[in-house]
């Protein structure tokens, strides 16, 4: 009896967060599915019927559609690349016992707490202005044409502030999984010959393979999101409009609702599909 | 070949001096064991001859080469971690053909030189399997294979076999002393276990807080200890140290008699005391005897079939021959 009232009284208690859950995710991914069969425009004549397929069929033959797909596949994988290679080298550098540890560890934390908006901005200031900007200042001590960074290097420029963003959280999975490393392979390793190159890419790389595979789910579920750097930097303007960017265009600039919300299911598919790729991969990785 | 002389050889930490200068001569084909309690330097001194560690003064010579500045790599040694420290990621054959690999052998020679090692170790049918999938015994033979197939002129073994337990440590010993009799190559052994070292050696080296306490053959350790730490330290169960009027007696601040060398008997004996403490081992008694005047109980092994309860009143008669006395500084009177 006894196990049987917990039981009963466990799943009340865990009620409210179960509900809370499924109304999280299902109340909107209801309303993006009953929307995108409708053309349903709020300023011009709002609700104007069922539409069958038609938006599916307008946001795909768009001329924006697949350029979005691109740059959003570029971007994230730029930023993967960028924060993976780094992070491991960092995460070495970050290892090897140095005077101020501590500090240094705190400071290479510190992008990861600034808000997207206003690390946006302060790149786009502070950085990347062509007038003002300390990259411009940088050029011109050099005597070269400070580079309009936002404009003719648009989505590299992205790519750049979204790193820096996220290289702290590369590093810092990968410098507790190097910290794990026991320091008697390396040793063995060094009594067998291997020079520190050959070290690294036989003992500390297969190592952190598990936690790069980590690096990389948990990145691209947060980057296939990215939306305030673009809307801060460029607004979407010189090729850096994502997926998700186009969607909020098409909803909120176009106040096209039925539209947006036929790219949002587009959306969904396409990050099942890289969660599926991905999931295999760390399954494969996770087992060994 | 297999010679190392360790030349006035000193290590610091910091300030903290962990070995003082010591000298110590490892023979061709050597079977050497470094004993020791915890900390006292012993597998600080193995990776001093590895090369792992950067010696703080004083001069390691290897086959008549100084080797002081040489790269561990570069050494000829071999090494077997506590951890076995196999590499993860790789298969048994890949972890074995590691050092050939690194060392630029072309992939015949490689799978030739590790099927032979895997053959000598019984590890054939394991080839394929990561390290991961192995027993404890058996991945302490793949860390043996992979030092096996570099022919290093000296194997370097710290506590290979603290991690197993404790049926698979008696066949390992006899696995390495084995080994040791077909390779006839030098090795150095570091252990806390005394057993060990008496079984397998052919030196032990008794290290104390960084200082050798004495060099020698087990049974030299066991017949003639140079000091009370080494009598007390080689042999098992431990010596039995009697002082004051005990010790006046023979002359000596100290004696010890080790369990093996005291009679018990019921009517009549030297020392009397009471029986605590007796463990009955089949084919001998440990009985723990308390005796006035003798703070730790007194060991005493006996044959397995003797009549002594928690209690009785029993008498001590040690083997005059085989009494070691010590003077105040603890050194051996001979």
């Amino acid at each position: 009896m006894a196990t049987q009232h917990s039981r009963s009284a466990a799943r009340i208690m865990m009620a409210p967060a179960v509900v809370l859950l499924l109304g999280w995710m299902l109340v909107p991914l209801t309303m993006t599915l009953y929307f995108s069969f409708k053309k349903y425009l709020p300023l011009r004549g709002g609700d104007l019927g069922w539409v069958g397929f038609d938006n599916y069929v307008r946001f795909v033959s768009s001329s924006a559609f697949w350029p979005s797909v691109q740059t959003t596949l570029v971007i994230v994988g730029g930023v993967l690349l960028i924060t993976i290679i780094l992070g491991v080298l960092l995460s070495i550098l970050l290892d090897q016992p140095m005077w101020g540890q501590g500090i240094v560890r705190i400071l290479v934390i510190a992008p990861f707490f600034v808000m997207p908006t206003v690390s946006a901005l302060v790149w786009k200031n502070m950085f990347m202005d062509p007038v003002n900007g300390l990259f411009a200042h940088l050029w011109e001590a050099f005597g070269a044409q400070p580079v309009e960074w936002l404009s003719d290097a648009s989505l590299l420029s992205i790519i750049i502030i979204v790193s820096w963003q996220w290289l702290p959280f590369a590093t810092l999975i990968l410098l507790t999984a190097i910290q794990s490393l026991d320091s008697e392979q390396l040793e063995a390793a060094e009594m067998d010959g291997a020079p520190p190159l050959a070290r690294f890419g036989f003992i500390i790389l297969p190592h952190l393979s598990r936690a790069i595979t980590i690096v990389i789910l948990i990145q691209t579920i947060f980057l296939l999101a990215i939306f305030a750097e673009i809307f801060v930097t460029t607004g979407g303007a010189f090729g850096t409009r994502t997926l998700t960017y186009l969607i909020f265009q098409r909803v909120l600039e176009s106040q096209n609702v039925g539209l947006g919300s036929a790219g949002g299911v587009y959306a969904i598919i396409l990050a099942n599909i890289v969660a599926i790729f991905l999931m295999r991969i760390v399954g494969k990785n996770l087992d060994a | 070949m297999g010679q190392i002389t360790l030349n006035q050889i000193t290590k610091s930490f910091g300030d903290v001096q962990v070995i003082p200068p010591l000298d110590l001569q490892i023979n061709d084909g050597e079977f050497v064991v470094f004993v020791g309690p915890s900390g006292c330097g012993k597998s600080t001194l193995l990776r001093l001859i590895a090369g792992l560690e950067d010696v703080s003064s004083g001069a390691i010579d290897i086959d008549g080469t100084d080797a002081t500045e040489i790269p561990p790599a570069k050494r000829g040694l071999a090494m077997v971690f506590q951890s076995y420290a196999l590499y993860p990621h790789m298969s048994v054959r890949k972890n074995i053909a590691f050092p050939l690999r690194m060392a630029g052998l072309d992939k015949a020679a490689q799978d030739a030189k590790v099927d032979a090692a895997a053959k000598v170790l019984n590890l054939t049918d394991y080839l394929d399997r990561r390290p991961g999938q192995l027993s404890g015994g058996q991945r302490q033979r793949v860390a043996i294979g992979r030092a096996i197939v570099r022919e290093p002129a000296a194997f370097l073994f710290d506590e290979p076999l603290s991690n197993l337990d404790a049926a698979l440590r008696v066949n390992m010993r006899l696995e390495i002393s084995e080994l040791h009799q077909s390779l006839k190559t030098t090795m150095i052994y570091v252990t806390h276990d005394q057993v060990e070292a008496m079984t397998m050696a052919d030196k032990i080296v008794v290290l104390q807080a960084g200082v050798i306490e004495q060099v020698g053959s087990p049974l030299e350790l066991y017949h003639t200890p140079r000091n009370r730490f080494v009598a007390g330290f080689i042999g098992s169960p431990k010596m039995n140290f009697f002082m004051g009027a005990f010790a006046s007696e023979y002359n000596a601040a100290t004696i010890g008699v080790r369990p093996e060398h005291l009679s018990v008997s019921h009517t009549d004996g030297k020392w009397s005391g009471k029986v605590g403490v007796s463990e009955h081992l089949g084919s001998d008694t440990f009985l723990y005897v308390e005796v006035d005047g003798v703070s730790e109980p007194v060991t005493v092994r006996s044959t397995g079939e003797v009549g002594f309860r928690h209690g009785d009143t029993v008498h001590l008669t040690p083997d005059p021959d085989k009494i070691h006395r010590f003077d105040n500084q603890g050194l051996r009177i001979q």
